[in-house]
């Protein structure tokens, strides 16, 4: 009937209404918002993206010392061919990903044992004190990723890379052997150090989440502990080591930090360490080439992924009630368990800590002696003979200079974080199960499998040229944050659509029946509804930012400088002192950060919704 | 005063899934009108379109005379233009204020005076017998309190129309019961014209002046309470009003005004209906005996289950069976012989190809 009504209207009529149907559609709020979003995340990660791609295969400025004839700008397939099949590419190419393949695959090993591990200890067993390692064994994750790798350094230094030897050679009087110092095997056990915590969390909450009774069905029917651990705690338990894979691999494969202090000196390349090295040289097509492979690399990681977890991530092991999680005694070996995980901790956490800050108090490199103490690198004066000339650190305006663009940086990226994840949940979730959803939320997810290296690079092609209206960028610190922001947008798409999922639809429809407008119901009803996300989204970021070096190291300038890089810089350098001292500030700043959270959490949780 | 509402040729789809199937509705000014029906008919659906919540594919809707929605003008006013009320399902109570800034909420959108909204608030509270709450936020109180509060705010507001998506639903039944005559008093007081969802239809009947059955987006009947139960318009209404359900007995009209249901015959009104047909008969119509009489069909007593108030007897006949209610406790016991009997002027003929009532030509 409607239909045949259609018909019969004049042409006029029909595109009228059709129009006013159209405006309706496109003023709603979350179809706004998403376009709003979506213009945004276009801008963000898509022409970076093309931008870079479009690098790589046109000539550059640079490309006319290869290449007389060449006409910048122009179509060609120059740099792919250089990369991946001519003589160069088995030095540029090659190696560093095998170097890349190994040391992620490695640690990512390496750290799904310890992190697993620990899980089981932690929720299955009565090893007495649980809960202090419950706490410690996220600590490391907290801490910058290469800490370890710097401390590796302090302790196993040799000659091969130059400079003075470490304090293993120092007491043994013999020197390290090579794999010991540099290479392969420290950076996978520095990495996996850090990285166990993804297995750590997700193992853990995987067996906190599986009811003891599925396991008792399976020993009822006479199955023996082994068997039950393979048939029924293992595959409930595979999604998390899955999820603990992936997150772990492809941070691996994209970290700087470690790579660069326990690799770089000793040339051992990793795609990431040759991005940099590449665009330092200001080969930038090159470095764009190795970052487009890690990113290739990374989604294939996740797409593997998900074919594996696919049907499996949708276990329901939640039963609601008549939840039972049994603990495995450990009788008599539940002291010497408890001993040898806090031995492990004390590893982990205490000594290379205590090798760094003992480090900052030695004046000459290479001798530990306590004849050697100063307190220099903290509190001296300037004094050209020592550390170019540099005072110590708490004297050194320089240092609180970037310990303020650090805390700057890290709050513009929390406060826009947050901001952009109430929006984005807002219009993933008000426009549930259409296309313009989907393709929000889907694109929001693009730089989760973005190493943080090659993210970085995609920024600098970007906004090396103004873009519209904007002006070029590169070397600002409205950069860093602009990069830092677009790096958390799938971190805020996902709080921002939890948070949001917990806020009804119906409190919102309550609220437009009575006629609130957008604004009011924002104001009144989203913002409080969904502040306590809104708060432990914007610490979390603040916490991760501060810490973060992969994404930012090929962007910073000196003026720009923050603590990571400048920690970075002074281990470039060679004033190990320095270095080591900056990265005791920044883990103190961090910890000390972790610990606020901790305590406003506790604090907004319990006034928060619903809680008792 | 009140206000009517008139919905045409509505129509709303969610990608093939066709949820509103041409639906049109009158709704008299100050009705009490239940959009009936099982769950996925689209009762919730036509009521969120008629709040404006969702934008309807085809139809018009008018309130008052108001052209709220018109898909072919391209007309669709915001909810809050359309002056209604709404209770949801679970309340939708917001739980970060207290039940005092709950009802205030939507008076300090339309600016009122704090004077008088501070009165309104009370007075909403005062006719959900909730005075002394204002200071409770939502999870503080019961189930029941929050629904109380959910309808002072909407009370409060005053909307020319309230819309309802099934408020009693989350209640145990004792307090469903409470609730329901507190609904009809409320309604009979304020006056305004009514939208009610359920898929109760004891809900249903008791509350309305107006009932439209749905089933899988299309309107099966509108009517009163009483003519919905006593003439249901096709198989699907009979059978989901009532309980215990209808008999429905399938049989073949063998002359006028006689249908042959197998192991006897039934004298009904058949309006020159031919062939296969579906004699309904409502549980407490049957008359039943012990003892055999003219006209009656012998039958055994399959099952006893009485109830205090009534008793329901399931009687059978080879592969026939006949439920029966009568008042009081029943003192026929199992496997006895019962002997049933059928009035023709209780009786309703359906056509057995379209399930549809067979009336008077």
């Amino acid at each position: 009937m409607t239909a045949r009504a259609t018909i019969q209207d004049p042409f006029s009529l029909r595109l009228q209404a059709t129009c006013r149907r159209f405006f309706r559609w496109l003023t709603s709020t979350h179809v706004l918002l998403a376009l709003i979003m979506l213009a945004l995340m276009a801008y963000l990660i898509i022409v970076p993206l093309y931008r870079m791609l479009e690098t790589t295969v046109t000539f550059q400025e640079r490309d006319l010392l290869h290449d007389p004839n060449a006409v910048i700008g122009q179509l060609t397939s120059y740099h792919w061919v250089r990369m991946l099949v001519s003589p160069i590419s088995r030095v540029l190419l090659y190696p560093p990903l095998e170097h890349s393949l190994v040391t992620a695959a490695g640690a990512t090993a390496l750290a799904m044992l310890i992190g697993s591990m620990l899980a089981w200890l932690v929720v299955r067993t009565d090893m007495p004190g649980r809960q202090i390692i419950n706490g410690l064994a996220t600590l490391p994750y907290i801490m910058p990723s290469w800490t370890i790798a710097m401390a590796w350094t302090v302790m196993f230094k040799n000659r091969a890379a130059g400079g003075t030897p470490g304090v293993y050679e120092y007491l043994l009087r013999r020197s390290p052997p090579d794999w010991l110092a540099y290479g392969p095997v420290p950076i996978i056990i520095s990495s996996a150090l850090h990285y166990y915590t993804f297995f750590f969390l997700f193992v853990s909450a995987a067996l906190m989440s599986i009811d003891s009774n599925l396991e008792e069905a399976g020993e009822l029917a006479g199955a023996s502990r082994w068997r039950i651990l393979r048939k029924i705690t293992f595959p409930l338990v595979l999604p998390a080591l899955l999820s603990g894979f992936i997150m772990t691999f492809s941070r691996v494969m994209g970290t700087f930090g470690g790579p660069n202090v326990l690799g770089v000196p000793v040339r051992y390349y990793t795609i990431a360490t040759m991005i940099r090295s590449n665009v330092g040289l200001g080969e930038y097509a090159d470095g764009f080439v190795l970052a487009i492979m890690l990113i290739l690399l990374a989604m294939i990681t996740v797409y593997i992924n998900q074919r594996a977890i696919g049907t499996r991530k949708s276990y329901e092991t939640i039963g609601g009630r008549g939840f039972v999680a049994r603990r495995t005694k450990l009788r008599r070996w539940k002291g010497v368990v408890a001993a040898a995980v806090v031995a492990f901790q004390v590893l982990i956490i205490v000594v290379p800590l205590g090798l760094l800050l003992y480090d900052t108090f030695m004046l000459k490199p290479g001798d530990f002696s306590l004849s050697n103490f100063t307190t220099h690198f903290w509190i001296g004066a300037s004094d050209p003979t020592i550390a170019s000339g540099e005072p110590g650190v708490l004297r050194n305006p320089r240092l609180y200079a970037t310990a303020w663009n650090s805390i700057k940086l890290s709050a513009l990226t929390a406060l826009f974080t947050a901001v952009l994840g109430v929006i984005l949940g807002y219009a993933i979730v008000k426009g549930r199960g259409t296309r313009l959803s989907k393709l929000v939320e889907q694109i929001a997810f693009i730089p989760y499998i973005m190493p943080g290296i090659a993210f970085g690079a995609v920024y600098i092609s970007m906004f090396s040229k103004p873009v519209g209206p904007i002006p070029p960028l590169y070397g600002t610190f409205a950069l860093l944050v602009v990069v830092s922001v677009a790096k958390h947008i799938p971190y805020s798409a996902r709080s921002g659509v939890s948070s949001m999922l917990q806020v009804g639809r119906e409190l919102e429809e309550a609220a437009q029946v009575v006629g609130a407008n957008v604004w009011q119901r924002f104001r009144r009803l989203i913002f409080p509804l969904t502040s306590s996300g809104f708060v432990s989204g914007f610490l979390l970021t603040f916490i991760t930012s501060m810490r973060e070096l992969s994404l930012i190291i090929l962007l910073v300038t000196p003026a720009t400088q923050v603590l990571t890089s400048m920690t970075m810089r002074y281990t470039e350098n060679g004033d190990d002192q320095m270095a080591n001292a900056v990265i005791i500030v920044l883990i103190v700043l961090v910890v000390a950060g972790e610990l606020l959270i901790s305590r406003l959490r506790g604090g907004s949780l319990r006034k928060g919704l619903g809680g008792e | 005063m009140a206000t009517p509402i008139v919905i045409k040729n509505l129509t709303k789809r969610f990608g093939d899934v066709v949820a509103i199937n041409d639906v049109s509705l009158v709704i008299e000014p100050g009705a009490f009108l239940t959009l009936l029906g099982p769950s996925g008919c689209g009762k919730t659906t036509l009521l969120r379109c008629v709040a404006g919540l969702e934008d309807p594919d085809g139809g018009e809707i008018y309130i008052g005379d108001k052209l709220v929605f018109s898909h072919r003008q391209g007309i669709s006013l915001p909810p809050g233009k359309r002056d209604l009320g709404l209770v949801f399902q679970n309340y939708a109570l917001w739980p970060h204020m207290k039940v005092y800034e709950n009802i205030a909420f939507a008076l300090e959108i339309q600016k009122l005076p704090r004077a008088e909204i501070d009165q309104r608030v009370k007075e909403a509270l005062a006719q959900v017998q909730m005075e002394g709450y204002a200071d409770r936020y939502p999870r503080e109180m019961s189930g029941g309190q929050q629904q109380r509060i959910a309808l002072a705010r909407m009370l409060a507001y005053r909307p020319k129309v309230f819309l309802m998506d099934e408020p009693l639903s989350n209640l145990d039944a004792r307090l469903r019961m409470d609730m329901r005559a507190e609904l009809k008093h409320l309604h009979y007081v304020a006056g305004a014209t009514t939208i009610y969802v359920t898929h109760d239809q004891v809900e249903a009947l008791t509350m309305s002046t107006q009932v439209a059955v749905m089933k899988e987006g299309v309107l099966q009947q509108l009517d009163t309470p009483e003519r919905i139960y006593r003439y249901p318009a096709n198989l699907f209404v009979a059978d989901f009003i009532g309980s215990p359900k209808v008999n429905l007995l399938d049989g073949v009209v063998v002359e006028p005004n006689l249908v042959d249901l197998g192991p006897f015959r039934v004298a009904v009104a058949t309006h020159g209906a031919t062939g296969k047909v579906v004699v309904a008969v409502r549980p407490e119509d049957v008359a039943i005996s012990t003892e055999p009489a003219p006209g009656a069909t012998e039958f055994v007593a399959y099952s006893v289950l009485p109830s205090g108030a009534d008793s329901i007897i399931l009687a059978r006949l080879g592969t026939l069976e006949v439920t029966v209610r009568v008042t009081g406790i029943s003192t026929i016991r199992m496997d006895d012989k019962v002997w049933l009997k059928f009035d023709p002027a209780t009786l309703n003929l359906y056509d057995k190809e379209s399930g549809k009532l067979i009336v008077a030509p």
